[in-house]
């Protein structure tokens, strides 16, 4: 070794090697493509293929966006302005967002009151969907299906106070008995906001106001995509802690409760969401007293409800079952009961595995809510299908409708699917 | 072990086992059970696999149902009232063969956790208690990780500590030892050695014969679900009576 090397250890080098670049075919963008593009010759004619229909489908569909009509008062006047070329006839978009939106017959100068509800929604679920947020606002969260039931339906403010009293009068009866027992605390409390409703449907309607303050909008006025995430929205919050519920209730060791929630799950999941909506529509009206007025959106949440909530615990109890029963044991041994063990050992688990699947049941559930349009109600698919299509001015404007459902309705999905991508990661604890 | 540590035994009854039988379905798994164990004993249960050592150290904290006879820890009577089974599980500890850690849950909040819910100990509190144990099992700097990003030596060393945080006056051990390689085994035995050196009562099933020699008052050998012979270790190793501990002997230690 040479003689200046003042390491004490001949053999080890003191400085690095220099990197050397990789050969230019290895690296770069034509690497990239003859590696993925042209390896051989069947993925060469592959990617020619793929090229050529890109080709054709860009051509012709460009024109149809770019020549597309924007401004006209029906599909007649579209035909003018485009003189035989080919383009979209957007004015329908323009001429009847607010139908789309809103519904057929919401008067608008109300439109302010769903939006607003929309935009709080953002409010509402940030701290459910991100940990990191403030827990303080959570109250708002919980403050907010009333203001949001409010705002869309207005009326006497005092049915919406009455129903969350009710809520507070039950939570608080709850909490002052289930130290003794959980199914006393859950009974009294039911019973109590009961009591409560009942008695607040006297005082409403003694001290109920000649003008209210939000003007009452009766559901059959709700429509458009408005009905769509009204439906989305409370059916996928509450299908989710039923489902919790009849997934434990499968498993509990009370054969009664056991059965009621098999029963349940394999009745509702066994028959088409559609006839359940149609139960809902006609078959309900028979078994009520004649006089009741039991508004059309509340049975088709509750039918829809049921519905993905038997989906759901089905899907949850995937995740209880992938769980090794030594969760339970080290639970068990250290002295926690069965809430506290569920609650801050296994359903934590449990639903992290059943995160896909309960996406799947949502993103699915949001877009089945187009189903209530078979039961003459103007959701966004039923809006366009009825009132605009069969209109004498858009009468023929397919595509561009569609499309636009389409759109609002991949929005949506797309979104939730990213949130759960994003929150599958940020779990994963695990290190397998 | 020191003689001085085998001194801390005391008259006071521990566990208590009358009679007790035991069965899965129509299958006998345990019969006519008689235990008594001191406060401060530390038992070695030994005994082929199947012959009923897990279910026998489960049903003292009620994760199984016995059917016949009595359990008493602690004067508590183990019975279907769930106050008695709560009070009982807070006394004793449990470790098992593969650890069951809360995976969801870093390493203090695994320690944190029980104390927090089912002592209602304030959340600081339970901290420092939690570091305190996790000192104690040499492994303070792997506080905030997760169960999955330790070795099993280490995670068995947390779930002692886990048990531990509760404070509890008896442990039991289920093969705390058997699922590890063999160079994380001398780690986890050092902990539960210290353990016996500061009197804990402990019930250990274990097949590591010298641990036995080493720490425990009292050797119980079992098969088809009974006790068949319990002796002082070096008794019990050097003059087994029945023919099935000598064989059992014989075959564990490699003779
Ligand atoms: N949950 C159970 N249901 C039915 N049989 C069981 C159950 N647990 C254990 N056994 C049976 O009881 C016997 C004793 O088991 P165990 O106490 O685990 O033995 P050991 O720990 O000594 O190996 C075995 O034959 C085993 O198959
Ligand atoms: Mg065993």
């Amino acid at each position: 070794m040479a003689d200046n090397n003042t390491n004490p250890i001949a053999y080890m080098r003191e400085t690095p090697l220099p990197q050397l670049d990789p050969p230019a075919s290895e690296a770069g963008l034509g690497h990239w493509v003859r590696q993925n593009l042209f390896s051989s010759v069947l993925n060469t004619v592959l990617t020619l293929a793929a090229f050529v229909s890109l080709y054709f489908i860009f051509t012709s569909t460009v024109p149809w966006f770019v020549n597309g009509v924007w401004q006209s008062e029906s599909i007649r006047g579209c035909r003018e302005v485009l003189e035989g070329a080919t383009g979209g006839c957007f004015a329908v978009l323009t001429e009847r967002w607010n139908q789309l939106l809103f519904g057929f017959t919401y008067s608008d100068d109300q439109y302010w009151r769903p939006t607003l509800a929309f935009a709080l929604l953002f409010v509402a679920i940030a701290p459910v969907l991100f940990v990191a947020l403030p827990r303080k606002m959570l109250y708002f969260t919980l403050l907010y299906p009333l203001l949001a039931f409010y705002l869309i339906w207005g009326g006497s403010i005092y049915a919406t106070i009455s129903t969350g009293l009710g809520f507070v009068v039950g939570y608080l009866v709850y909490s002052r008995f289930v130290a003794s027992s959980f199914a006393l605390g859950l009974i009294g409390g039911v019973v109590a906001a009961f009591v409560t409703w009942w008695l607040g449907g006297f005082v409403v309607d003694a001290i109920a106001p000649a003008t209210p303050f939000l003007e009452e909008i009766p559901s059959r006025k709700m429509g458009g995509f408005m009905l769509n995430m009204i439906l989305g929205v409370v059916c996928v919050s509450l299908s989710l802690p039923l489902g919790i519920a009849l997934a434990l209730g499968r498993q509990s060791r009370l054969p009664i409760i056991r059965i009621i929630c098999v029963v349940f799950i394999e009745f509702v999941r066994g028959v088409p969401l559609i006839t359940l909506l149609f139960v809902a529509n006609v078959i309900l009206g028979y078994f009520l007293p004649p006089d009741t007025n039991f508004d059309l959106i509340l049975r088709v949440i509750i039918m829809i409800t049921m519905f993905s909530a038997a989906y759901i615990a089905e899907v949850i109890r995937g995740g209880l079952a992938a769980l090794p029963t030594g969760q339970y044991e080290a639970g068990d041994s250290l002295g926690l009961d069965y809430a506290q063990s569920m609650r801050l050992i296994i359903l934590p688990q449990a639903l992290k595995i059943s995160i896909p699947g309960i996406v799947n049941v949502a993103v699915g559930l949001f877009k089945d809510t187009t189903l209530v349009s078979v039961i003459s109600m103007f959701d966004l698919v039923g809006m366009i299908r009825g009132p605009i299509l069969a209109s004498t001015e858009w009468n023929g404007v397919y595509w561009e409708l569609f499309m636009a459902a389409a759109v609002l309705f991949f929005v949506v999905c797309y979104g939730i699917s990213q949130y759960s991508q994003w929150l599958e990661r940020k779990l994963a604890t695990d290190h397998r | 072990m020191t003689e001085a540590a085998k001194m801390q035994v005391s008259d006071e009854i521990a566990i208590s086992i009358q009679g007790m039988n035991k069965w899965f379905g129509s299958f006998h798994v345990l019969r006519d059970i008689n235990l008594t164990v001191n406060s401060g004993e530390r038992i070695v249960v030994c005994g082929p696999s199947g012959s009923g050592k897990s279910t026998l150290i489960r049903c003292i904290n009620a994760l199984e149902e016995h059917q016949k006879g009595s359990i008493e820890v602690d004067g508590t009577v183990l019975s279907s009232d769930l106050k008695n089974i709560d009070k009982i599980r807070r006394e004793v500890g449990m470790v098992f063969q593969h650890f069951n850690l809360f995976p969801h849950l870093t390493i203090l909040e695994n320690l944190t956790l029980a104390p927090i819910w089912v002592r209602k100990t304030p959340k600081s509190e339970a901290e420092e208690t939690a570091m305190h144990f996790l000192e104690k099992v040499k492994i303070p700097e792997q506080a905030d990780k997760y169960p999955g990003q330790l070795s099993g030596g280490q995670q068995q060393r947390v779930a002692i500590a886990r048990s531990l945080c509760m404070r509890p006056r008896i442990m039991l051990f289920d093969e705390p030892t058997s699922a590890l390689d063999p160079e994380m085994i001398k780690e986890v035995l050092d902990t539960m050695i210290a353990l016996a050196e500061e009197g804990m009562t402990m019930l250990v099933v274990t097949h590591e014969m010298g641990f036995a020699r080493q720490v425990a008052n009292r050797v119980i050998f079992m098969d088809e679900g009974q006790i068949v012979e319990q002796n002082e270790p070096e008794e019990f190793f050097n003059n087994p009576q029945s023919p099935r501990t000598k064989l059992f002997l014989s075959q564990i230690l490699g003779h």
